[in-house]
């Protein structure tokens, strides 16, 4: 091991390639991970933030926000069902919205809501709202007057609240009476009926979550309820954004292999009179191929740290409309598959390394 | 009287490929005694680096008898047989083969390390054997920046390294001029009289072969030991 580690000291020219190709791999590793987890927070941050248990829809709506439509009496059935310790009301409104001093129209998406959670405050006064801290990054204070959709509905900022967006759109948390105005002023044909909300939230007191979401259903008779994690999968594209970066994310991981393998074989071909010469002097196949793995760890942590880095600086030029976030448990995923995918890598030449006879190094001039 | 350092016994290696069978070494038997130098001389596809293996246990033989300074190779595991070498064989090869990467010290080391016998022992040992190789001196510099007589007599340090009993010399004086030949020669006969190890030498260099005690050819595998 130590023979590996000096040839990584003295040689460091030698690794420069596959290194070089590991840093690219694992920027682009970062890059894409981030984009999904830009992509994913900033859809579902919404229906996060409300600490659901389970979450109720029309059974007509196909799992769609826009779509459902919960009436009073069927809110008073979930409320009663055993287990169902709250039950709040849940509605989005997806508009354009107007900071003032500002030119662009931001995007926005009003969500009227019943009950707070530990990320949400209880509703705010009537045309006061508490706004995702996207819209201070995009201008907006405390105290501003949003002018939200084309009928331009006033809210008030009165706080601002994290990770609350929807579908990229900033949350704009209001009680429900502002959301059915914002609703009856600007998209008139999605207004739902009076009392009635979208969907439904619904905490649980303790009981079998998955029990209690089945006897909801069974009582009401016109509901699909779900978990939280269920609606958060529910929301439009989320599934397939997910599964289409997480192919990508795997191939180019499977190339990281890919590329280590290629090159500790062609380093074993290389190296095969020095393996010869080593064995023969009592070297054993799991002490060099232990030293190819060394080497290859080395190599991918430190294309690791040079990748982080420049990811990091990367961050810093990316524009803000792309939604870029690098998380920590991010960094911790793409370290250990890119450190799996070259011990992987490295074990290719395991074969090779076995094969070589001691006996080679004598008679040639390898 | 000791034992030899290596004893064969009627060894015979034969190599089949498909219909053909090739007897590489046919009833070959040798003793080389602990203090003695064997030359070994024949041509090209004689069975001289096949012997060589064996007496190694790099290889093992057809048929036959093999014992290294008392121990009987014949039945040993591959595992043991590279344990065996790691403790008893010492190699000087015919391209030096010094790991290019390394100083001359950890050259010497590196046969510990592969044996899992480094210590503080060891590097006084590797210490010692630069300084009686006159290259005490040099022990910090890379092969690169050696001469070839220097990197030669690193690889004579790095084949006793391990205090073996045998020492295996193939075509050690190959790439040397004939006054850095007749040194490295000198520095082996030495050795092998002052450490009481036995060696064999394999060599197609004619000039050097007074330096051995004994010359022995080998010839279609068949070797002509005087009497």
């Amino acid at each position: 091991m130590r023979v590996a580690i000096r040839e990584l000291v003295r040689r460091p020219g030698r690794f420069s390639v596959v290194g070089g190709a590991l840093v690219v791999l694992v920027l682009l590793l970062l890059f894409l991970g981030g984009l999904l987890d830009g992509l994913y927070l900033n859809s579902t941050g919404a229906v996060r933030a409300l600490d659901a248990d389970a979450v109720v829809f029309s059974d007509d709506a196909r799992r769609s926000f826009l779509r459902s439509e919960i009436s009073p009496d069927l809110a008073e059935t979930v409320a009663s069902v055993e287990g169902v310790e709250r039950v709040g009301g849940l509605g989005f409104a997806l508009l354009g919205v107007r900071i003032p001093g500002e030119e662009d129209v931001a995007d926005g998406a009003v969500v009227g809501y019943e009950l707070g959670s530990s990320e949400l405050p209880e509703p705010p006064a009537p045309g006061e709202t508490y706004a995702d801290r996207q819209l201070a990054e995009d201008g907006a204070a405390v105290g501003d007057e949003l002018l939200v959709g084309p009928a331009q509905v006033s809210l008030t900022i009165v706080g601002f609240v994290d990770d609350t967006n929807y579908l990229q759109q900033a949350g704009l948390w209001v009680e429900p009476g502002t959301w059915r105005r914002v609703l009856a002023e600007n998209r008139p044909d999605a207004l739902v009926a009076d009392g009635a909300f979208q969907s439904l939230v619904v905490r649980i007191d303790g009981a079998d979550a998955a029990e209690v979401r089945d006897r909801i259903d069974e009582a009401t008779g016109g509901t699909d309820t779900l978990s939280d994690d269920g609606a958060i999968g529910a929301i439009p594209g989320i599934s397939e954004q997910n599964a289409t970066f997480t192919a990508v994310i795997g191939v180019t991981v499977v190339v990281a292999g890919l590329v280590v393998a290629l090159f500790f074989a062609l380093l074993t071909l290389e190296r095969l009179g020095l393996y010869a010469v080593l064995k023969a002097f009592g070297g054993s196949s799991r002490t060099l191929v232990l030293g190819v793995i060394v080497q290859a760890v080395v190599v991918a942590v430190t294309a690791f740290v040079m990748g982080g880095a420049l990811t990091v600086g990367l961050l810093q030029v990316v524009p803000g409309e792309i939604p870029l976030q690098l998380e920590p448990s991010r960094a911790v995923s793409t370290l250990v598959s890119v450190t799996i995918a070259a011990v992987v890598g490295g074990l290719v030449s395991l074969r090779r390394i076995v094969r070589i006879d001691p006996a080679s190094a004598i008679g040639t001039g390898v | 009287m000791s034992e030899p350092a290596l004893q064969l016994d009627e060894v015979r290696k034969i190599y089949r490929s498909g219909e053909d069978v090739v007897v590489a070494l046919d009833h070959a038997s040798l003793s080389v005694a602990r203090d003695e130098l064997v030359a070994l001389v024949g041509p090209s596809g004689s069975g001289k680096t096949t012997l060589l293996s064996i007496a190694g246990a790099l290889l093992e033989p057809t048929e036959g008898r093999v014992v290294v300074s008392g121990t009987d190779l014949t039945g040993l595991s591959s595992k043991q047989r590279t344990s065996f070498r790691g403790q008893e064989i010492g190699f000087v090869f015919q391209a030096v083969n010094l790991v290019p990467f390394l100083t001359a010290r950890e050259n010497l080391l590196v046969v510990a390390e592969m044996n899992g016998t480094l210590d503080g022992d060891t590097k006084v040992r590797a210490d010692r054997l630069l300084d009686e190789l006159g290259l005490g001196e040099r022990s910090g510099n890379q092969p690169g920046a050696l001469s070839g007589g220097e990197r030669q007599r690193v690889a004579i340090g790095r084949a006793l390294m391990n205090e073996p009993r045998l020492v295996l010399f193939d075509e050690p004086t190959s790439s040397l001029d004939t006054q850095l030949g007749e040194q490295v020669m000198e520095l082996i006969r030495g050795n092998v009289k002052e450490r009481g190890v036995g060696g064999i030498m394999v060599t197609h260099d004619a000039r050097m072969t007074h330096h051995a005690d004994r010359t022995i050819e080998i010839v279609d595998g068949r070797l002509d030991v005087p009497a």
